[in-house]
């Protein structure tokens, strides 16, 4: 088992340097660097420009050797100062990592609450009524952009004042609340953004636990189990879910990347500080060490997740060995 | 022509396995209302995106900065007038009364009848037919808001249409583009294998294993600060294209490598045929079926990333007109309250989305002999 962690780790380790590679090679050669904002300002010095771009090795065009500066601090752990908010680039991170993933945790949790059972009646009533239902609701989730659900729901909040139309917590109040009224303002402010995200994410998994369940429920043990009399949802529950949700597990692990990325704009939408809108804010003023850290953040949230769905797999499923 | 005869006159005739797979293939997707529908839905939103010049009642650059958020006139469309008389469809004349808040006041003195075929802005489709004639109109200094209009007055309805040609093509450009990346790269890398292999399929898991999305950003962001649409058009297309086609190179690897072993590649070879002959010529064409499906349930991709990049402001510029880059307007909470008709462009790519998935698993269920039941 340990040894197993311990390779899936290693093997992530040449996808993190390609990809950290192309990245950093795509800002290195594109015109332009943070500086060229400070330039415009005449009241900072020329001496100071130069020397900012001495120190941030911002002279080089050199892909390789740019790449080196960045790679062998951050294998120490220094992953620098952001450049345009002045502070370490892993105190930036620390504060929107936790954003994202409580948004994308909670749709994920948003989803599978959903998608188990929608599927499983899905599948026990195939092709009648609440088979066509669900099958409009997944394909209406399938087919609606992340913008423009989350600019309905906006719409909704601001029209009904039900639910606040952005951030994360209150701004005026939070910081005379105590800690239970933050937790409850947090929820608040997170329902919209996870209706959104979870009902994107639930349309695939309701559509694979909906055949996961068909291929299951056509197995001869399930005709057994039948035949021994036991009942429909009973035979469904003990004998078949077990079974049928095993690709659902799977396709967890591949849905992060489509997840992460539907948060991007969900997050811009409602105004959540999260990692998506941190990069996307790191981009525009090419703000190299925070992208290089998000990125790195990315892949490991990726490779984490697929890691999981792995793992989970394995004490889900008996039959799967980790080795 | 022939071939609707031979169906209708034989059809009950003709036994199952009597037909040629490509018969029973329409014959199941006919079968299919939903995939039916989305094909009609698809062919009118292409058909109107390629005649938006005509279509449109103005250009898409057409502006009236004292008719900002004009509200959509599709529900104030008059049959009768004052005194109850039945006319020709006309508008009423509205006045702003408040340029800060935008609103507006019907003057029922003015009415403006909607003419046919009336004399307008001039446009191009496709280039080469250039003309000035639009399909409605009304008489200036009336306006036609269909779908009301944006902040500067420039009509919703035309944008959508005009929107539509970069939000609508871009998928199809993209995912043909993707496509045949795919196709030679996953052929290759199963016919040779070896190191071609090797290295293609690494390549495609680093792709796969990449969010998407940020890296579509970060090689946005990259190229073409200040080109002009067209060029970022043609970058956006590229870019997507690139980042594409890894599932289809993987799949398409899996089928060739079962596929090179049948005996009539094996007589090609012997026959002495050049590799990439037998690529294309023999083993390509049995994974047509399987790339079809897969391009055209890929293409809601293509369409909804375009809509994320003009949406974050990285994409087709004002005043350019795309489904995204209409809906950055709404971003705004107070706007969009005020004016939720800003919100139209994304019912218009909800639909387009839903039209391809709704033809994709149609073709899917058409193509998959196991669905024949």
């Amino acid at each position: 088992m340990r040894t197993y962690l311990i390779r899936r780790l290693l093997s992530s380790i040449p996808l993190i340097i390609v990809v950290t590679f192309i990245t950093k090679a795509l800002l290195v050669l594109s015109p332009g660097n943070y500086l060229d904002n400070l330039r415009l300002n005449p009241t900072i010095s020329r001496d100071y420009l130069a020397y900012m771009e001495h120190l941030y090795h911002l002279d080089s065009n050199n892909v390789v050797e740019r790449y080196w500066y960045w790679l062998w601090p951050a294998l120490r752990g220094d992953f620098g100062y952001s450049f345009s908010a002045t502070m370490p680039v892993w105190t930036l991170i620390g504060e929107r990592v936790p954003n994202t993933l409580l948004l994308t945790g909670s749709a994920m949790v948003f989803s599978w609450v959903l998608a188990v059972p929608l599927g499983t009646l899905a599948a026990v009533y195939r092709n009648r009524w609440p088979d066509k239902l669900i099958g409009l609701l997944s394909f209406f989730g399938l087919s609606i952009p992340s913008v423009f659900f989350s600019l309905l729901m906006v719409l909704f909040a601001a029209k009904t004042g039900l639910f606040p139309v952005g951030g994360i917590h209150n701004q005026v109040l939070w910081s005379s609340m105590t800690g239970l009224e933050k937790l409850i303002d947090t929820l608040w402010h997170l329902v919209l953004p996870t209706v959104v995200l979870g009902t994107i994410g639930m349309a695939q998994f309701v559509r694979q636990m909906r055949s996961g369940m068909l291929e299951t429920l056509s197995q001869d043990y399930i005709r057994t189990a039948q035949a021994k009399g036991l009942s429909r949802w009973r035979v469904v529950y003990k004998h078949a879910l077990g079974n049928a949700i095993n690709p659902l597990v799977t396709l967890f692990g591949l849905s992060l990347a489509s997840l992460l990325a539907g948060a991007l704009l969900t997050e811009f939408v409602f105004g959540w500080a999260g990692l998506g809108t941190l990069i996307f804010d790191a981009l525009s003023n090419k703000d190299e060490p925070v992208v290089m850290a998000s990125v790195v953040m990315l892949v490991l949230m990726l490779v984490a997740g697929s890691l999981i769905a792995d793992l989970l797999l394995a004490i889900i499923d008996p039959r799967i060995r980790v080795e | 022509m022939t071939a609707i005869s031979h169906e209708t006159q034989a059809g009950e005739l003709l036994p199952l396995r009597g037909r040629t797979p490509s018969q029973l293939f329409w014959r199941r997707l006919r079968r299919n209302r939903t995939a039916i529908v989305g094909l009609y839905v698809l062919v009118a939103l292409y058909a109107s995106a390629l005649f938006a010049g005509f279509v449109a009642p103005y250009s898409y650059d057409n502006a009236v900065t004292d008719l900002s958020f004009h509200p959509p006139m599709l529900t104030q469309i008059k049959l009768f007038d004052e005194q109850g008389k039945l006319s020709r469809p006309f508008v009423y004349g509205t006045t702003q009364t408040d340029p800060q808040l935008a609103t507006y006041r019907v003057d029922t003195s003015k009415m403006y009848p909607i003419n046919l075929f009336v004399r307008g802005d001039r446009y191009h489709i496709l280039w080469t037919i250039k003309s000035n004639i639009h399909l409605f109109g009304v008489d200036r200094p009336g306006r036609i808001y269909l779908f009301g209009a944006d902040k500067f007055g420039q009509d919703t309805f035309s944008r959508i249409l005009y929107g539509g040609q970069v939000s609508l093509s871009i998928g199809v450009v993209g995912i043909i583009i993707s496509t045949i990346i795919g196709l030679l790269v996953g052929g290759a890398a199963g016919y040779f294998g070896g190191a071609v292999d090797f290295i293609s399929m690494r390549a495609v898991e680093v792709l796969l294993a990449l969010p998407s999305l940020y890296f579509i950003l970060i090689l946005r962001q990259s190229f073409g600060s200040g080109a002009s649409s067209i060029q970022i058009y043609i970058i956006i297309v590229l870019i997507l294209a690139l980042i594409g086609w890894g599932t289809e190179a993987r799949v398409i690897r899996g089928m060739v490598l079962s596929l090179k072993e049948q005996d009539y590649v094996v007589a090609a070879r012997a026959m002495g045929f050049s590799d990439w002959r037998i690529i294309i010529r023999h083993i390509l064409p049995n994974t047509l079926s399987y790339v079809i499906v897969t391009a055209t349930l890929s293409v809601p991709f293509y369409i909804l990333s375009e809509v994320a990049l003009s949406f974050l402001g990285v994409g087709i510029q004002e005043p350019e007109a795309s489904w995204g880059n209409m809906l950055t307007a709404a971003q705004n909470p107070r706007i969009l309250g005020d004016f939720p008709w800003m919100l139209t462009p994304g019912v218009f790519i909800f639909v387009a989305v839903m039209a391809w998935n709704f033809l994709g698993d149609g073709l899917r269920d058409a193509a998959d002999p196991r669905t024949l039941s």
